[in-house]
């Protein structure tokens, strides 16, 4: 590497994660003034134990996580065995643009049609309406995921379980899904890293006492910022970060052992 | 095992068109109980997409095929009592030897499926090798292990697909004693596909030779090398020389003459010609003799190769021939006239 190289880098990666950084440092600072460093401390982690209405709302978030990424990875695989699996049926393409067209829309838009979907159907908001709306834009991410995984298997091991005498689940269930495992997890990690860092969504769609950890970290920062929220930021950056590379390393992994 | 000999099978004017492309083309064959029958033809030529249809991976566009009495044309590849070999050996990389082997026989009792793996790795010599997994086999293990989960559900047809294509050369040929033994021990009707002549000389009691989705010539290897119907099966199964010119008188017997620009030469007619036709004669480097007859050559370069000797010869219009013969039968030095000749019946006259 040159020094104009990584001067590059250097760059690039402070710009991206320097207000992280920043963020994680002052989680530690004992000093109650978010810009004044008064010395180390943990005494802000202590602090988020008895933070009763943040510690509901990540429990919020926590379910909603749970139960929109299973939902996604289902939905989600679904489409992509549909689309790599199924030949060319009609109607293929348009299948195709409606399962990746949530990752590309507004958020501001997917919010705003399940508000008034919801509520043209007369559904109460709350948990189920969140993790409504936090599968319908996760599906999309996973169906990626699962689908390039797909292409990327070796058809004729299904061909061989067929030629074997395996009807159509069976080769489904005991070669497709096992050969698939590494991106279904994969998904559904990635599934649950959006759906737990999600404000926008979950503020349309959200109803009274189903608030979650983002929404909640949003509405304290408006009162002013404290060093509560930097250490429970923290703890979401930490929980993020390792599905990320453990779905990132699930990927990349080729070997079946 | 079944002691009744499988029953036949029959393809019926099969075709598979892919858009306007015929990949088959109308091919009809027949083959018989406990055959070893081998598809040969070079890569593209619908070998492997007729294997496919057999074993009901495609769909034929028309054409039928039938096992004895049965109709599998519209049954799904679970249904059918055929298994094959794949290329790739398609093992499943998540399941041990003994799992891979034994997931065909699902549905038998434990007790009965364990003794079915147990029988077939001991055919494939492959003792004490049920509990791995097939990556940590060497290519001759997993071809083995491929060929045992084939024939776990005693097919009445077995197909294979390149069986000896991923293996090195030393390899190939101890396997291919062994997959022409268990063929024999067990009767069970084998189909192969390859693109190597030698390789399915070596193995197939028949050879279909395929060409653009056509199957043009079905026979014995000897026949097939002996008797090409055409110049392309001629080339395809070993080194023969092609000599131009037009195909002279019928005559009483398969015997005719034919022009050449160096004179007249004779073989066997082997397919309805007209007198006056544009022909090849096709002759083996091994039938030409250097004697007293025959057309006039130079020789050029001859080269001893232990077991025998061969030669350039070069024709009056610059064109080549080449023979080969047993050294003993030196003579002719490089520089030298000769008289290249050979006998009629092994001389083959085919359509240019």
């Amino acid at each position: 590497m040159t020094w104009v190289t990584r001067t590059a880098l250097a760059a690039g990666l402070g710009f991206l994660y320097g207000p992280i950084a920043v963020l994680i440092v002052y989680s530690f600072n004992a000093s109650p003034l978010v810009t004044v460093w008064g010395g180390f401390s943990t005494r802000w982690y202590g602090a988020l134990l008895s933070d009763a209405p943040l510690l509901a709302a990540a429990w919020v978030s926590l379910k909603v996580a749970i139960l929109a990424s299973l939902l996604a990875t289902i939905l989600g695989t679904l489409a992509a065995l549909a689309l790599e699996r199924q030949g060319r049926f009609r109607g293929r393409a348009l299948f195709t643009g409606l399962v990746f067209g949530p990752i590309v829309m507004p958020e501001v838009m997917i919010g705003l049609s399940l508000l008034l979907m919801f509520i043209g159907i007369g559904l109460d908001r709350g948990l189920v309406t969140i993790v409504i709306a936090h599968t319908t834009f996760c599906t999309g991410f996973v169906t990626v995921v699962v689908g390039a995984r797909l292409r990327g298997l070796d058809r004729s091991l299904e061909e061989a379980a067929a030629d074997l005498g395996a009807a159509p689940a069976r080769v489904l269930m005991t070669v497709t899904l096992p050969l698939l495992a590494p991106a279904l997890a994969a998904g559904a990690l990635l599934a649950f890293t959006l759906s737990l860092d999600d404000l926008v969504i979950s503020s349309f769609v959200s109803g009274p006492g189903s608030t979650t950890l983002p929404m909640r970290l949003y509405s304290q920062v408006r009162l002013g910022v404290n060093p509560e929220i930097n250490a429970a930021s923290t703890l979401l950056v930490g929980l993020v970060s390792v599905a990320v590379l453990l779905a990132s390393w699930l990927t990349a992994r080729r070997g079946h052992g | 095992m079944s002691d009744l000999p499988a029953p036949r099978l029959r393809l019926e004017e099969l075709t598979k068109r892919f858009g306007t492309h015929r990949a088959v083309d109308a091919v009809s064959l027949d083959l018989e109980a406990g055959e070893f029958f081998c598809l040969l033809g070079p890569s593209g030529c619908g070998k492997s997409t007729l294997l496919r249809m057999i074993a009901g991976f495609e769909t034929p566009t028309t054409g039928r095929i039938l096992l004895g009495e049965q109709d599998l044309t519209a049954l799904p590849p679970h249904r059918r009592p055929v298994n094959m070999m794949f290329q790739s050996y398609a093992l499943f990389p998540h399941m041990s030897v003994a799992g891979n082997i034994g997931y065909g026989l699902n549905g038998r009792g434990r007790a009965a499926v364990a003794e079915r793996v147990s029988d077939l790795l001991k055919l494939m010599r492959l003792d004490g090798f049920g509990s791995r997994r097939p990556d940590t086999l060497s290519g001759g293990q997993r071809q083995r292990v491929a060929l045992a989960r084939a024939l776990a559900r005693e097919p009445k047809l077995l197909l294979l697909d390149e069986p000896l294509g991923a293996l090195d050369r030393g390899l190939r040929e101890e396997t291919q004693g062994e997959l022409r033994a268990v063929q024999r021990r067990l009767g069970t009707a084998f189909v192969v596909v390859t693109h190597d002549p030698e390789e399915a000389m070596m193995l197939a009691d028949r050879i279909g030779v395929m060409e653009a989705g056509r199957l043009i010539q079905v026979g014995p290897p000897a026949d097939l090398y002996r008797r090409p119907a055409t110049r392309f099966v001629a080339g395809l199964l070993g080194d023969v020389n092609l000599i131009p010119g037009r195909l002279g008188p019928v005559s009483p017997d398969a015997i005719r003459t034919v022009e050449t620009a160096h004179g007249p030469v004779r073989g066997v007619a082997a397919a309805a010609l007209e007198e006056g036709a544009a022909v090849v004669v096709a002759v083996r480097p091994e039938d030409v003799v250097l004697g007293a007859e025959g057309l006039p050559v130079v020789v050029t370069d001859a080269v001893f190769l232990g077991d025998r000797l061969r030669r350039t010869l070069r024709l009056p219009d610059g064109a080549t021939l080449r023979s080969s013969g047993r050294p003993a039968e030196a003579g002719a030095a490089p520089g030298s006239d000769a008289r290249a000749g050979f006998p009629a019946d092994v001389a083959v006259i085919l359509p240019a």
